[in-house]
């Protein structure tokens, strides 16, 4: 038997493969996708309406938004309902509850690179089904304001895959407080609420009042939703929106880092 | 060489009132090669065993060598060498094809194709997994998911194959067919199997050593003949006759122990090491035409018991 350390490409080769069976997971089922994709587009519509109403009633502008933009903002928030994680999902605390997470750490990848690589290819599945039909319909009904620059697409692509990374982050952190405490879908719900208000998903983060606004962009939850919009958007530089995120990315990384090697020690340590 | 090896393992589990120790100074050597049946009622301190082995769980006392390496600094390189079976998790990817997990499996291991298409083809054809890889793991029947965990387990080809509770809830030819396919793997690559269960019937037809674990303590450690011998375990075969009888002519190492059912139930007890099953089947048949009989292995409780009250002889 021979223990020669395998190369990074090898590495890489293992993280792809969860990613690659993620995504062929989420595609088998396509009633569910039929079903959310009807959901998205209700939402959309309601979204879509509510918004130009504000913007026809603060006078044809609200914080540099007209009612093209707004609408911009609404159907390519749709595209992204559902690929970033927005909903409380405590999956991960149940596998620590009921002892599956066993099976993780016995498997030779570090858990929460396999948990991501998972969460990435979940989440280009979704977008791949979400992203033509939401423009199309947005195109359709209230119009668009997107860019024309393939350029454009690719740093939003970036910034939906940090996006990804960044909320993905968020959900592991509070789902890891299983690891000590017994019942973890009380924080989850109110992680939900205040992550949901705070990243732009109900009204872009700039309509928000000044002290609120303040306190949102202390925060890593406009990097988890508003940003890859302002992105392709092109509402202010992309370039420090993609460096907010990836800051924000090395940040929850590490603290992700440091909760799981606790969390983990205490459990090997303690039981249970 | 020993694969496994302990000296005075000892885990205490806090609790609301005080500690448990769920293992008492387990002393454990086991060589690269050998199959080791380690048997335990629920609770006595199986998993915790296993969570030590493998490096989920870290000794309160004592220490543990899996593979040579210490098993919580070195879990992911340890991860690399052994495989693990549990009866109760699944390992594999819920809602895709079989095939998929070991395809997974093998990139996480890091495996060149060369290597690891040429042995999952030869799991497939000696688990008989053909018929169902294309099925997503959910739609296949328990049986068949546990041939396809065991599959998943191997696909690295580890030096020490790890299997808890493996066999809970398989019909008896599942059974059958996985314990010749294990004993198979072991003889041609050297596999170490290392099988926890409180089923013995396991353990008696794939591993020739046998550790019985009681309140965290091993109560037992030797060969089935050994057990038979220091518990003076006996089998019972219950045999459904088609005539009454009153009573039988039965081999010596066997006895009568009841009649029931207006005479169309005989209950017999026998000693493995005097006489076989088949022996004493064969004589009754030979006095009464049988219709149905049952075979029960002593429970896993009375043995241990057995074995306390030889010991406080």
């Amino acid at each position: 038997m021979t223990n020669t350390e395998p190369s990074r490409l090898s590495r890489v080769r293992a993280l792809w493969e969860l990613a690659a069976a993620s995504f062929r997971r989420q595609l088998r089922y396509r009633v569910a996708i039929v079903a959310t994709m009807v959901t998205n587009v209700v939402f959309g519509l309601v979204r879509a309406s509510l918004l130009l109403a504000a913007v026809a009633g603060a006078g044809g502008m609200i914080a540099g938004y007209d009612a093209l933009q707004a609408s911009t903002y609404v159907w390519l928030g749709q595209c992204l309902v559902g690929v970033i994680p927005m909903w409380a999902s405590s999956e991960l605390a149940q596998r620590i509850k009921a002892g599956d997470i066993a099976v993780d750490l016995l498997r030779p990848v570090p858990p929460a690179g396999g948990w991501l690589a998972a969460e990435l290819g979940r989440a280009a599945s979704a977008l791949l089904v979400r992203v033509a039909p939401m423009l199309a319909l947005g195109a359709i009904t209230t119009g668009l304001a997107i860019p024309g620059h393939a350029g454009d697409w690719l740093l939003g692509l970036l910034s939906v895959a940090l996006a990804v990374t960044l909320a993905f982050q968020g959900w592991l952190l509070v789902n890891l407080a299983a690891l000590w405490v017994l019942e973890v879908r009380g924080y989850l719900n109110l992680y939900m609420i205040v992550m949901n208000l705070l990243c732009g998903l109900f009204v872009p983060v700039s309509w928000f009042p000044d002290w609120l606004y303040a306190i949102t962009l202390a925060t890593p939850f406009p990097s988890m939703f508003q940003a890859p919009i302002n992105v392709v958007l092109g509402t202010g530089s992309p370039w420090l929106a993609l460096g907010v995120q990836l800051a924000w990315v090395a940040g929850l990384g590490l603290a992700t880092q440091v909760v799981l090697r606790r969390g983990l020690t205490r459990m090997v340590v303690q039981g249970g | 060489m020993a694969i496994i090896e302990t000296s005075a393992l000892t885990r205490d589990y806090r609790r609301r009132r005080g500690t448990l120790r769920a293992l008492d100074a387990l002393d454990l050597s086991v060589r690269a090669g050998e199959a080791i049946g380690y048997l335990g009622a629920n609770g006595s301190g199986k998993s915790t065993t296993i969570k030590l082995l493998t490096g989920i769980l870290t000794p309160t006392a004592g220490t543990v060598r899996t593979c040579g390496l210490d098993p919580v600094p070195a879990r992911r390189r340890l991860a690399r060498r052994i495989g693990v079976v549990f009866g109760q998790r699944s390992v594999l990817w819920w809602d895709l094809p079989l095939w998929d997990s070991f395809a997974i499996l093998a990139a996480m291991h890091r495996l060149p194709e060369g290597v690891w298409r040429p042995r999952v083809a030869m799991l497939v054809e000696e688990l008989a997994l053909g018929e169902f890889l294309a099925q997503p793991v959910r739609e296949l029947s328990l049986g068949q998911r546990m041939r396809g965990e065991i599959a998943a387990a191997l696909v690295h080809a580890p030096e020490l194959l790890v299997l808890d509770e493996p066999t809970i809830g398989l019909d008896v030819l599942s059974k059958n067919a996985l314990r010749e396919f294990l004993q198979r793997e072991r003889n041609e690559r050297g596999t170490t199997l290392f099988l926890t269960t409180h089923d013995l019937g396991d353990v008696q037809r794939l591993c020739e050593r046998m550790v019985i674990i009681d309140h965290g303590r091993a109560a037992f450690d030797g060969t089935a003949a050994d057990l038979a011998r220091v518990t003076g375990a006996e089998r019972v075969l219950v045999a459904d006759l088609a005539e009454p009888v009153d009573s039988l002519d039965l081999p010596p190492g066997a006895r009568l122990d009841a009649v029931e059912a207006a005479g169309h139930r005989v209950r017999l007890s026998f000693r493995p090491g005097e006489v076989s099953a088949a022996a004493l089947f064969a004589s009754v048949a030979g006095q009464a035409r049988v219709d149905d009989l049952t075979l029960t292995e002593p429970a896993i409780e009375d043995l241990v018991a057995r074995i306390y009250t030889r010991s406080a002889e």
